[in-house]
């Protein structure tokens, strides 16, 4: 490693660039709150099924009870007991969403840096297939395949990351093209450096700012996407509780028993909101920093 | 080109300005057929991915029981046996001919149950867009003018969390503020029947319009708020104030044109969200658009149904994105020149 450093000095510089990044987005108010957010919402849906006071999927009192008598939020359409289900409910979100982010995110940034350096051929070719998928909104991907496949947690992972890889990128393209021509990167290319190791020694370091709210962004809409699915009834299938699914099921009893949808809404909302945070906040500082 | 530019630097502005004309043209001629090609792409896409997956179509037709016989004379009536790029051919010949074949479960023609949801979605996106953009206008403005303010910062805070939401969490609270729980002033589910227009039953739209409504507002007006503060802070607009001109002079004349450039882009790209957005606000309020006739036909394995709704709003998604491209495209070089 320092072996290497001595030869090709340029190369430190990028750690350094990295960690000071991470300390301006920190700075943040916004991203602080929607680390947080994600990071509560997140343990809550893993580890709240030790909380729950009844088993999630047994019937234990009159369908659509309300709160009291010991039940929190009241019991739902079956008469399960709301505020165990609510605690459950995230397991499936709580890894599918944060998974799907990093992979999109990942695969995303890998092919807009590609594109960005190598242009011509790889770069038409690479944003034609990306413009083939952009076609599909999330959602309308996933019913696509889950129509001929049926629904499995797998599935739904790699179709929504599929759905979200085009967005990524486009804005790492994007980020990417304008560092491709700084001096920096051309040294690197005159000195023989092969691409694969410049893109990922170069160029990487210097878009950590737009990946960090990429991966805000694709956060809430994972969240969206798979929530919508579940809600849909095309994911998550009864009687396992989940979020999207719980406000479907209990829809028709929205008069006499709010809470059995709106105790699941909130989460959902606590969840896409903080990925939203993160990216709002994480742009800010990136047009604060650029506007110096 | 030296050519070319030679001789309009000889003859004048004239073929200079055609010269551009022809530039132009050969520029969104190559765009129109890039668009062409990827919509190709797209249909082969959607084909493959449904029919050549697993699954036996004639066994959905005839169900679980069906002898083997009849399967087969099914399978050749469909052109199953034929391979699949022959099947994928006269699916592509078939559509641009208009026969879009028919329903597995009920038999009726794709393209007969299609223009009458389609009708559906229709009404209720334009009747959405054409409420949103004037909000969506007055709400960004007046956000801009107040920049910083009590009004702004509710206002960046609320569109904030009603642009992270899903839509069915939106449209969910609204039916419980004003279909169920709370008040019960709209109906909360908004089933057309087939005979009747939309139109007809004015109460039962308002909810599902509203839910995209609030959804497009909250992201197109945060648009048109960077866009005006960006031009009221330009020299031409601070040049306008040093002259005295009056603020509403200012707002109306010079601001607000230049303001709407980016907005054109902006309002495709809130077009393709109300297509991507109406598959699950159908299915929340039971409309029967052919958002709700996809939710149904992937429920019932409807492979030729399933197939043209999602040829249908992966174009028009596409469409709309594709015209967003191009005017930002313009727009920003326009502002360069």
């Amino acid at each position: 490693m320092s072996q290497q450093n001595e030869a090709l000095p340029d190369l430190v510089q990028p750690e350094r660039e990295r960690s000071r990044t991470l300390t301006r987005f920190l700075s943040s108010k916004q991203v602080r709150w929607g680390i947080g957010l994600v990071v509560v919402t997140a343990l809550l849906a893993v580890f709240g099924r030790i909380l729950a006071p009844y088993a999630p999927t047994d019937p234990i009192t009159t369908p659509y009870a309300p709160p009291g008598n010991g039940l929190l939020l009241g019991s739902d359409q079956l008469g399960r007991d709301v505020f165990s289900r609510v605690l459950s409910g995230g397991l499936y979100l709580a890894w599918m969403a944060p998974l799907s982010a990093v992979l999109s995110v990942g695969i995303g940034a890998t092919i807009g840096m590609v594109s960005a350096y190598y242009r011509g051929w790889v770069d038409t070719i690479l944003m034609r297939f990306m413009d083939v998928l952009l076609a599909f909104p999330g959602l309308l991907m996933a019913l696509m395949f889950v129509s001929v496949l049926g629904p499995s947690p797998t599935l739904l992972v790699f179709l929504v990351v599929l759905a979200l890889i085009p967005g990524v990128a486009r804005v790492i393209r994007g980020a990417a093209i304008p560092i491709c021509h700084r001096e920096f990167v051309l040294w690197a290319q005159s000195v023989g450096i092969p691409g694969r190791k410049l893109i990922a020694r170069e160029i990487l370091p210097n878009i950590t700012s737009p990946l960090l709210v990429e991966l805000g962004v694709r956060l809430m809409w994972a969240v969206g996407i798979l929530a919508s699915i579940s809600f849909i009834g095309y994911g998550i299938q009864p009687p396992t509780p989940d979020w999207g699914l719980m406000v479907s099921e209990n829809r028709t009893g929205l008069a006499t028993q709010p809470w059995a949808v709106l105790a699941p809404i909130v989460m959902i909302v606590l969840f896409t909101v903080g990925g939203n945070l993160i990216a709002e906040g994480g742009a800010r500082v990136i047009a604060r920093t650029e506007g110096k | 080109m030296t050519e070319m530019i030679a001789l309009s630097s000889e003859r004048g502005g004239d073929r200079a300005k055609r010269a551009s004309r022809v530039r132009a043209w050969r520029k969104w001629g190559g765009k129109a057929l890039q668009g062409v090609l990827t919509l190709f792409l797209v249909s082969i896409l959607i084909f493959f991915a449904t029919q050549a997956m697993p699954g036996d179509v004639a066994k959905v037709i005839l169900g679980v029981n069906a002898t083997p016989e009849r399967l087969e004379v099914v399978r050749e009536q469909l052109g199953l046996n034929l391979p699949l790029w022959q099947q994928y051919v006269n699916w592509l010949l078939g559509i641009l001919r208009g026969d879009w074949g028919n329903s597995l479960t009920n038999g009726i023609p794709v393209a007969d149950t299609l223009t009458l949801r389609l009708r559906n979605s229709l009404t209720l996106g334009v009747l959405a867009l054409v409420i949103m953009l004037p909000i969506a206008l007055v709400v960004g403005v007046v956000a801009a003018q107040l920049k910083d303010k009590a009004f702004d910062k509710l206002f960046m805070g609320t569109s904030m969390v009603i642009n992270a939401v899903p839509e069915f969490v939106l449209g969910t609270v609204l039916i419980a503020l004003f279909g169920t729980t709370v008040f019960r002033i709209f109906p909360p589910v908004a089933f057309i029947p087939p005979a009747d227009m939309p139109w007809w039953h004015p109460m039962a739209l308002v909810l599902p319009v509203a839910t995209l409504i609030i959804g497009g507002v909250a992201y197109l007006s945060r648009l048109v708020r960077v866009s005006f503060i960006d031009v009221m802070n330009s020299e031409y607009i601070q040049t306008a104030q040093l002259k005295g001109l009056s603020t509403r002079r200012i707002l109306y004349r010079h601001a607000l044109p230049n303001a709407l450039a980016p907005i054109i882009p902006a309002a495709s790209l809130v077009a393709a969200f109300l297509i991507g957005g109406t598959v699950v606000i159908e299915y929340l309020f039971s409309y029967p658009g052919i958002g709700l006739t996809l939710v149904e036909s992937v429920g019932n394995r409807d492979l030729p149904l399933i197939q043209a709704v999602v040829l249908i709003i992966a174009s028009a998604y596409f469409v709309f994105n594709f015209i967003a491209d191009l005017f930002s495209g313009s727009g920003a070089n326009g502002r360069k020149g």
